[in-house]
């Protein structure tokens, strides 16, 4: 029996330029020229100040973990395989914080602090998708 | 314009016959049942409703079976604290003249998942884009993500969490309803296994099947009923996010919004309650919303709890059902909450000793729904 598939993501026309970003391992995140403010996940007005003039920019891939848990139960097979792992949220230094697993540390409340240094992994999934993964600064 | 709070009152509630494993029935079955007993409760027949709530189910479907044709409708639905928001939009209703009598109804299968409709979302949507790829286990790993964040900014630790888990068990061990009522200590719930850190099992709400009712009305109509009338003195509700990715801070969520609002209208001071029914999908979700209500400062939740503050006999009485971690958690918890806070303010456990909170007239009730992302406050008064 093959192992259940994981979900993946598909792309809208609004958040199409953020999974192409990713593909080309250069990851960009909108910001509103009207006000100045970064925004993510992609939309099509400014949450910050309703403006439309938005724009695409490259981020940095540099951002700090700033909440995370440790999963050691998780009701979809297709993960099964990876438990216990890591899943966080990352506040990019472009301030807008981003869904992700860390990788490349002990999934372990010793090793993962909230705060800690973090930069973008890029996970090329398939030829359509690359998921955005986060692991600690060198 | 006038205010609303004082001028409607909840006359019946009830789970439905039976509550925790119940295999045999489906949704819409927990949901009649607990329709008929509230009803039933209160003196007042099918006829008698003109205004029909719910969330979860389809409100189409709740009257297409229970055969109401309502003139007031809502089918608000946010997730566990839906059902005191809809409260909150019953009062409005019969005291601006929409309707008279509002039925408010909740059923789920969440153990058993007999008649059940399935969660929605696709790859497309915003959640299938940018969380489910991730493998978070919804919504416990969102609440554990939530609680790693207040560990980190105030020192709250796991021990602290556990004394909520504790003192709620010694409330479901004098409730004969509730699910789980065999004693647990702070080490229980430490040494329970891990679901997703911070938090271990006996920090989980428990998976249940139930259904529950109730049924509001005017504050003169209500006088004139079986029951003895237990006003809606407050009423507020909120939300300011659906992804936990999106929340605006980890630590503070819409119950500072809604619970402002409720005492407010209300015109009562924290320190004039007698009873907190708080809604717990994880020991978190109640120490949160403990600060974010106002009953300790920021940070302080974690000590607030401390010394089984809250168990029987204690200086804070809360869900004292047993809660959603001991007594029924069948996904949206939040009408166990209002039902146990009208059977405490109508004093119906006045000869089970310590079960009874002592001279109940005033009670809070909160309902959160989602992943920390809907809430809804009411303030209930012995009228």
């Amino acid at each position: 029996m093959s192992a259940p598939s994981k979900p993946l993501p598909k792309p809208d026309p609004v958040t199409q330029p953020f999974w192409d970003s990713l593909k080309a391992h250069g990851i960009q995140i909108q910001k509103c020229n009207a006000c100045g403010e970064h925004i993510f996940y992609p939309r099509g007005l400014c949450p910050h100040c309703f403006s439309s003039d938005i724009s695409w920019e490259p981020a940095s891939g540099k951002g700090k973990v700033y909440a995370f848990t440790i999963v050691h139960r998780q009701p979809n097979p297709a993960f099964a395989a990876d438990m216990p792992y890591v899943v966080a949220l990352i506040e990019l230094d472009e301030g807008v914080r981003m869904m992700t697993n860390l990788v490349d540390v002990e999934p372990d409340p010793e090793h993962v602090k909230v705060g800690m240094p973090v930069e973008i992994v890029y996970d090329d999934v398939n030829d359509e998708i690359t998921l955005p993964k986060w692991r600690p600064q060198a | 314009m006038e205010s609303i709070s004082g001028k409607t009152a909840i006359v019946g509630v009830a789970e439905s016959d039976e509550i925790g494993k119940v295999p045999d029935k489906p949704v819409m079955m927990l949901h009649a049942e607990a329709a008929r007993n509230a009803l039933d409760e209160a003196g007042l027949t099918r006829n008698d409703v003109d205004g029909l709530l719910t969330a979860g189910t389809s409100v189409l479907e709740l009257g297409e079976y229970l055969g109401i044709e309502p003139s007031y409708t809502d089918g608000t639905s946010i997730g566990g604290s839906s059902f005191v928001v809809h409260l909150a939009h019953a009062a409005t209703a019969i005291a601006t003249g929409r309707c008279n009598v509002c039925l408010i109804t909740h059923g789920e299968s969440g153990r058993s998942r007999v008649g059940m409709s399935g969660y929605p979302g696709g790859a497309q949507t915003l959640r299938g884009q940018f969380e489910a790829p991730y493998g978070m286990p919804s919504p416990v790993g969102a609440y554990a993500m939530a609680c790693s964040r207040h560990m980190a900014e105030y020192g709250t630790t796991k021990e602290q969490l556990a004394e909520i888990a504790v003192a709620t068990r010694k409330w479901a061990m004098l409730n004969p309803k509730a699910y789980m009522r065999d004693p647990i200590t702070i080490d229980d719930v430490l040494n329970s296994r891990l679901i997703s850190w911070p938090f271990n099992l006996l920090d989980c709400c428990l998976v249940t099947d139930a259904g529950g009712a109730c049924v509001v009305t005017s504050i003169e109509r209500a006088k004139d009923l079986r029951q003895t009338p237990v006003a809606i003195l407050g009423v507020g509700e909120s939300h300011d996010h659906a992804m936990i990715s999106q929340m605006p801070s980890l630590t503070s969520f819409a119950a500072r919004n809604s619970g402002k609002a409720a005492f407010e209208m209300a015109g009562v001071k924290h320190e004039d309650l007698d009873l907190a029914m708080i809604y717990d999908s994880f020991t978190y979700t109640v120490l949160l919303t403990l600060e974010e209500l106002g009953f300790c400062k920021k940070g302080e939740g974690g000590d607030f709890v401390s010394g089984q503050r809250t168990a029987p006999g204690g200086p804070f009485p809360m869900n004292t059902n047993g809660g959603g971690l001991s007594y029924n958690h069948p996904g949206m918890y939040g009408m166990f909450a209002i039902i146990e806070g009208v059977r405490q303010l109508r004093h119906d456990y006045a000869d089970q000793g310590i079960r009874q909170v002592p001279n109940c007239e005033l009670a809070v009730v909160h309902g959160t729904g989602g992943v920390l992302s809907s809430a809804g406050t009411a303030i209930l008064g012995r009228a």
